[in-house]
């Protein structure tokens, strides 16, 4: 089961992501999740939100540079060691993993984490048979 | 032996050639100020007279002809024959913003595609070879000037024509093409496209003629590499005829001038100073059998060094580089000169847009020369590694084509002025001169 990821490319300069929250308030988009990378020149926004294709819509016709990405929600359990149990699964299975961030949500008291890995149908496999709960683009919703 | 189409021309010595140049520059010096207002005019304002030419020593008596005065002349202005004695034009799309329209007779037409089978068989073409023509057929010379090289030589000849990747790759295969004619950059993409389908070893290409835009020796091995091919380069412009004016031979060290039909000059583009063979500088054309738009003196902006060197292919034709640059858009950076357009092939080799801008500035006496680009989406990734490392590679490019660092920054798309619709490429934000 995987969620939705959206990309943006902002550069780095002042205001430049007050721009793109304000494209988004605009439209109406509920924000889950978000991360940024950044480097001195520019970053990459990353969002969970409510409503991906409108979302990803809004922001091409304002003229950004935007990608979806399918990526895994994983439910862990709020408690020591939880997050490595995950972890090892990928590195059993040769899986790599390119970044994770978290994000709340409204569901339960548990933790969640985004991970975007390199082979996500492998990594969705191998979470499941090890029991992990991975969230759905309807289950963000709550 | 080589393999030639006019060997008695190809191969003549330098004294017959001379006498040749000689007597057709005299002659067309005459034509052009009998015939052609504009042209009596230019060298009536520099005081030159038919006469003062009476060999190619004199040449630098006449004045320089640029792309203004075409566009001045446009469209009939140059024409040194009767409309009616013309049964051809071609035009250039113009990257600058000027259209050229030339004009050909029958004659013209025929010494053009002479041209163009020199090159082919300098790439080894014979008659039994089957030739895949995909520049662009039209207004564009490089579909119809290589289609008459090809029809002059003999080989079978199949005017593709540009695109549609799929079917050139199927009359590849199903016709067994052997050489290969289009820009360097379809060529690399074609190459691409026939090991993806793991039809390598389906065709049976031995050679390609590549011209029409910039291309590195990097990008040259890539592609004789995947296609098992060699490789030769092809220039020419428009103005003096289209493709063919120049070719390469199988040493690839250079084009060979058809200096039958074209003088070649090298100029300092400041001075317009003539300089001895070897040194760097403008190429400008004379077209000394072109009966309908023959231009003497023609600036073509490109960057080039001539070279007399003895080849091993017996031509005996001036070889000149491949364009090293252009003259109007010259930046010196850390003491290195620097092109626009050399930036913008790297740019388009590694799948950027070609939308960019090129800022110098100087910090504590250092020249820093910086390169922004604009993001595309096919450029563009959710993972900060695969940006970097792209970015790496543009960098790591950029240095082998210029020879110095460029910082690489990544713009917002669209973010680069335009004035008039076309990118504004310089900021050199130096103070040179003092102020």
């Amino acid at each position: 089961m995987t969620i939705k990821q959206i990309s943006v490319f902002v550069e780095n300069k002042l205001g430049n992501l007050a721009e793109v929250t304000d494209v988004l308030a605009s439209a109406g988009i509920n924000m889950y999740a978000i991360s940024l990378a950044d480097t001195r020149d520019f970053g990459i926004l990353r969002l969970i939100v409510d409503d991906s294709f409108a979302a990803a819509q809004v922001l091409k016709e304002n003229n950004y540079i935007v990608s979806i990405t399918p990526v895994l929600a994983l439910e862990l359990p709020n408690e020591p060691g939880s997050l490595h149990k995950a972890l090892s699964v990928l590195e059993e299975n040769n899986i790599d993993l390119k970044y994770l961030y978290d994000f709340n949500t409204v569901t339960t008291r548990n933790a969640h984490l985004v991970f975007r890995v390199e082979d996500t149908k492998k990594a969705e496999e191998v979470f499941g048979k090890a029991g992990f709960r991975m969230l759905s683009q309807e289950d963000l919703k709550g | 032996m080589g393999n030639y189409y006019q060997p008695e021309i190809e191969c003549a010595p330098r004294e017959q050639i001379l006498a040749l140049q000689n007597e057709r520059l005299v002659k067309q010096v005459r034509n052009v100020y009998d015939h052609v207002e504009y042209y009596r005019k230019r060298m009536d304002e520099k005081g030159v007279k038919p006469e003062d030419i009476r060999s190619v020593e004199d040449l630098h008596k006449l004045p320089f002809l640029t792309k203004d005065d075409l566009r001045e002349a446009y469209p009939y202005g140059l024409l040194a024959r009767p409309l009616s004695d013309c049964v051809r034009i071609q035009s250039t799309s113009g990257t600058t913003g000027r259209r050229v329209v030339a004009f050909y007779t029958q004659h013209d037409i025929d010494l053009w595609d002479e041209c163009c089978a020199r090159a082919i068989m300098a790439a080894g073409g014979t008659k039994d070879d089957v030739v895949h023509v995909c520049y662009g057929y039209g207004l564009f010379t490089g579909g119809p000037g290589l289609n008459g090289g090809s029809h002059k030589v003999g080989s079978l000849t199949l005017p593709m024509s540009s695109g549609n990747t799929e079917r050139q790759i199927q009359f590849m295969t199903d016709l067994g093409s052997t050489i290969l004619c289009c820009t360097p950059s379809y060529a690399a993409y074609l190459a691409e496209s026939i090991i993806e389908r793991g039809l390598r070893d389906k065709i049976k290409l031995k050679a390609g003629i590549f011209g029409a835009e910039a291309w590195t020796e990097e990008m040259r091995h890539d592609i004789e590499e995947k296609l098992g091919i060699k490789a030769y380069d092809i220039y020419g412009l428009t103005e003096i005829s289209g493709p063919g004016v120049s070719f390469e031979c199988e040493e690839q060290t250079g084009m060979h001038i058809n200096e039958d039909h074209f003088i070649a000059e090298v100029i300092n583009p400041e001075t317009g100073e003539v300089l001895p063979e070897g040194e760097k500088g403008e190429l400008v054309f004379t077209s000394i059998t072109k009966e309908a738009f023959p231009l003497l003196r023609y600036r073509t902006r490109d960057i080039c060094i001539l070279s007399r060197k003895k080849c091993s292919c017996g031509r005996t034709h001036v070889k000149m580089t491949k364009p090293l640059g252009r003259s109007d858009d010259m930046l010196i950076v850390k003491g290195v000169n620097v092109f626009p357009s050399q930036i913008e092939t790297v740019l388009l080799n590694k799948g950027y847009a070609a939308n960019y801008q090129i800022i110098v500035t100087r910090v504590k006496n250092s020249d820093q020369l910086e390169v922004q680009v604009e993001m595309t989406p096919e450029m563009f990734s959710d993972s900060m590694g695969e940006i970097t490392g792209r970015e790496k590679e543009l960098v790591d490019a950029l240095k082998a084509m210029l020879g110095i660092y460029a910082k690489v920054k990544l713009v917002a798309p669209k973010s680069i002025q335009r004035s008039e619709g076309k990118a504004v490429r310089v900021i050199d934000k130096r103070d040179l001169y003092g102020k």
